[in-house]
């Protein structure tokens, strides 16, 4: 009966993994550290799995031949120096192993110079603010209005068809494939926190300070992410949505926004 | 003559029993009764904020606002940490603490009872004020139990209410462990020397010492918000020269050693349980010792590790991430010796022992996210999402609270003369362990699959790991309730003995079952603690 009830559970879970793309795992992401920060991400994994298994493993084969119920006799040892030391030092030496590329990783995620592309990411309850330095664009970026229309308590409408649920914003971040883009972060308010899973970048949105980081995405697409420090009542409503295209695409994104202010700050001194 | 003797004595005991009614319990000095009533306090608060997470994870079953405002949310996920770590987890541990030291040490009571009456009754005020902040306008606390300004500040009229509670908690962690310090260095059976000492012992006061050390630095970090938001002061307000990162500094100077105070008594309890129903001696008893202090030591150089995203110099995230890494050694050291424990042991599994097993899987899967989580290009996505939720309440959940249950079920015979229900606590572990799973497991994947912590509402690609989440979680709820059962049964069992268990070793054996008022009133020898193994 258990057994059967088991069985019948585990071919629900296996036919819903079938039906649904079941995130498990970090993404690879699209940035040659993101895949560095995946493959670390993975490593540490792995050794966890190798230790987990010795030493579950130990425990599982004591816990069954080591019972009072198998007549088993207490040993009456209580300490041996020797096995102290092994298993003081080899954990040293395994840490040694996963830090040493995990700090090349942060040389490397720190080095935010020679941009080619500065964006001023201004933190606001609850929204994003752009302004890229040199070429003249700047925008609010907010969650976009089929979500904003959902997100309410008993909206009436399904989530679920709504596209992108809580991860579409009206105003996205458009970059070149390829470039260096810095991003220079702060906040109006209070703390928050850029976030795109897919770049492999999070940083801190703090007021007072300016924060810096980088990324050079590889492929062209649409990244989603979310703020990620709690923020305010509307903290799960402010994503971050960074949109990688061409080069030329992107100079043509650059022409059109900054016509469109021209003609909006001509218009507002006539 | 003789019966004058005799009925001086009478009258002696007369004198020195309980009281009846309120009177016994609110001025009490006894530390049973003391111990009693903290653990009654804990398990309450366990449930309240208990309540909350169901809360919580209603809401997030389905993606969508079904229940709470946003606003609401962020006040139950702020007022569950709040109650469960200053609440539920810390009091339950000074309960076992104020019942066990003084008979494992073979005291007749804490060194201070009247401090030790005062800092459990500061308890109740202190989160009778936090609770009725639900009341207040503005709604109770909602910038997360970490507090960070600016957003705290926010907080409404809650929030000098929010911040009284806490130096009221504080005062009381601060008494308590000055009374365990000063019971352990000074109050124990004349041969055992500190090297002699239970696990439980050893491990309590070491966390007595992270407490006095840190509950300061938090009351510290606490009033600097008060004055900044009542009296002018930029301590934090970048606005006025201050720095909002100053706060996570101090925060965590203090947050990180309190997250070794919820684990380090834990450790404790796990180091007796394990060796009584292995029917073996502790392995390696000195260097838990070493490997606790280690832990407790490292504890205070590794707090910037919950602020690799805000952007510090690469020189102190290097520092950080190593420091962080180290304390995988010592902790490592602890696991293998429960292992080594149990390994040519004769092991039976009554549900303290049950629970202390699980304690030892599960906070291990714990630790090996903790080792992830250190490495600090990974705590870049880590940071912030479900993957470090799982990761706490992994150490937390079947790590601290299962251990204070494996430690409830050790003891409640001691404390009752009673043997409990063991098929009804067996119910108990095996519903909780299988919930606990069921409800944590899963927020691994949601947070590597990038949904942050602390949201009300989520994109439809998190539906099935949050439902299957929220599941267990009711589960999880439901079977505490199993725990409730065992203890309005408790008395219905076979009498106890006072061994209680068959590998049961150490002064607490010694003493009748239950534990009379009085205890050790004259010193016994510390020889017989270890006797029985050897």
């Amino acid at each position: 009966m258990i057994r059967k009830s088991f069985l019948s559970l585990l071919g629900l879970v296996l036919a819903s993994t079938a039906n649904a793309e079941w995130a498990l795992n970090m993404p690879k992401g699209v940035t040659d550290l993101s895949l560095e920060t995946y493959n670390l991400h993975m490593m540490v994994f792995w050794w966890c799995v190798a230790i987990g298994i010795v030493v579950f493993g130990v425990m599982i084969i004591s816990l069954f031949r080591h019972r009072k119920s198998q007549g088993a006799e207490p040993a009456s040892f209580s300490h041996s120096t020797a096995a102290e030391v092994i298993w003081t030092a080899i954990p040293v030496v395994i840490l040694l192993i996963m830090a040493v590329p995990a700090a090349e990783t942060m040389v490397k995620l720190e080095d935010t110079r020679d941009p080619d592309i500065s964006i001023v990411v201004t933190a606001y309850q609850w929204k994003w603010h752009y302004k890229y330095q040199d070429q003249g664009v700047e925008f609010y970026s907010s969650l976009a209005r089929p979500s904003l229309a959902a997100r309410r308590k008993q909206a009436g409408v399904d989530v679920n068809s709504v596209e992108n649920y809580l991860l579409e914003v009206d105003n996205p971040v458009v970059v070149p494939k390829g470039a260096k883009v810095r991003l220079l972060l702060t906040s109006n308010d209070v703390i928050h926190s850029w976030w795109v899973p897919e770049l492999a970048i999070k940083k801190d949105a703090i007021p007072g300070i300016v924060n810096e980081t980088w990324f050079r995405a590889n492929e062209t697409g649409t990244y989603r992410g979310q703020c990620a420090e709690l923020c305010g009542k509307d903290h799960g409503y402010m994503p971050v949505v960074v949109e990688v295209v061409e080069p030329d695409a992107y100079q043509a994104w650059v022409d059109t926004r900054t016509k469109g202010e021209a003609k909006l700050a001509s218009a507002s001194q006539n | 003559m003789t019966t004058a003797v005799a009925d001086t004595h009478a009258a002696d005991h007369e004198d020195h029993g309980p009281t009846k009614g309120i009177k016994r319990w609110l001025f009490s000095t006894n530390h049973k009764d003391i111990g009693t009533m903290y653990l009654i306090f804990s398990l309450v608060m366990f449930f309240i904020g208990g309540a909350m997470a169901m809360v919580i994870r209603s809401e997030l079953a389905v993606p969508g606002l079904q229940f709470v405002h946003p606003e609401f949310f962020n006040s139950m996920t702020t007022m569950h940490a709040l109650i469960m770590v200053f609440g539920a987890v810390m009091p339950a541990f000074v309960g076992l603490a104020n019942w066990m030291i003084p008979l494992m040490i073979g005291a007749p009571d804490m060194a201070l009872p009247r401090m030790n009456n005062w800092s459990f009754w500061i308890l109740p005020v202190a989160f009778g004020i936090l609770l009725s902040t639900l009341l207040m306008p503005g709604g109770a606390p909602a910038g997360g139990w970490t507090m960070y300004p600016p957003l705290i500040l926010q907080t409404g009229d809650a929030f000098p209410f929010l911040i009284f509670s806490v130096h009221l908690m504080g005062i009381s962690s601060i008494m308590g462990s000055i009374n365990v310090i000063v019971t352990i260095i000074n109050m124990r059976a004349p041969d055992m020397t500190l090297l002699k000492m239970p696990m439980f012992v050893w491990t309590w006061l070491i966390t007595a010492y992270l407490l006095i050390a840190v509950m300061p630095v938090l009351a510290g970090a606490v009033t600097m918000l008060l004055t900044d938001q009542f009296f002018g002061t930029s301590f934090f307000l970048a606005a006025g020269g201050g720095d909002p990162v100053m706060f996570q500094h101090i925060f965590w100077f203090f947050g990180h050693p309190e997250v070794y105070i919820m684990i380090l008594p834990a450790f404790g309890v796990v180091s007796e349980i394990i060796p009584t129903f292995s029917r073996k001696k502790l392995f390696g008893h000195d260097s838990m010792v070493y490997a606790a202090s280690c832990i407790a030591f490292l504890s205070f150089i590794v707090w910037a590790h919950h602020m690799f995203t805000v952007g510090m110099p690469l020189t102190g995230q290097l520092f950080f991430m190593f420091a962080t890494m180290l304390i995988a050694v010592p902790t490592g050291v602890k696991i293998f010796n429960w292992v080594a424990t149990m390994w040519r042991g004769a092991m039976t599994f009554e549900t303290p022992m049950l629970f202390s097993l699980a304690f030892v899987f599960l906070f291990t899967i714990g630790g090996f996210s903790g080792l992830m989580l250190a490495i600090q290009p990974a705590d870049v996505q880590y940071h912030d999402t479900y993957f470090v939720v799982a990761h706490f309440h992994y150490v937390l959940v079947p790590g601290s609270v299962f251990a204070i249950m494996a430690g409830a079920y050790y003891w409640l015979p001691k404390w009752t003369g009673f043997m409990y229900n063991e098929k009804l606590g067996k119910l108990h572990f095996w519903a909780s362990t299988i919930f606990v799973n069921l409800t944590f497991f899963p927020m691994h994947f949601l947070g590597l699959a990038g949904m942050p912590r602390r949201i009300p509402d989520y994109s439809t690609q998190f539906t099935d790991f949050n439902t299957i989440a929220s599941i267990g979680a009711i589960g999880f709820g439901l079977s505490q309730l199993l725990f409730v059962l065992v203890l309005l049964t408790a008395k219905k069992g076979a009498r106890a003995t006072d061994r209680v268990w068959e590998g049961s070793h150490g002064l607490e054996w010694t003493v009748p079952s239950p534990a009379p008022w009085h205890t050790f009133t004259t010193p016994p020898k510390a020889r017989i603690a270890n006797e029985s193994f050897e």
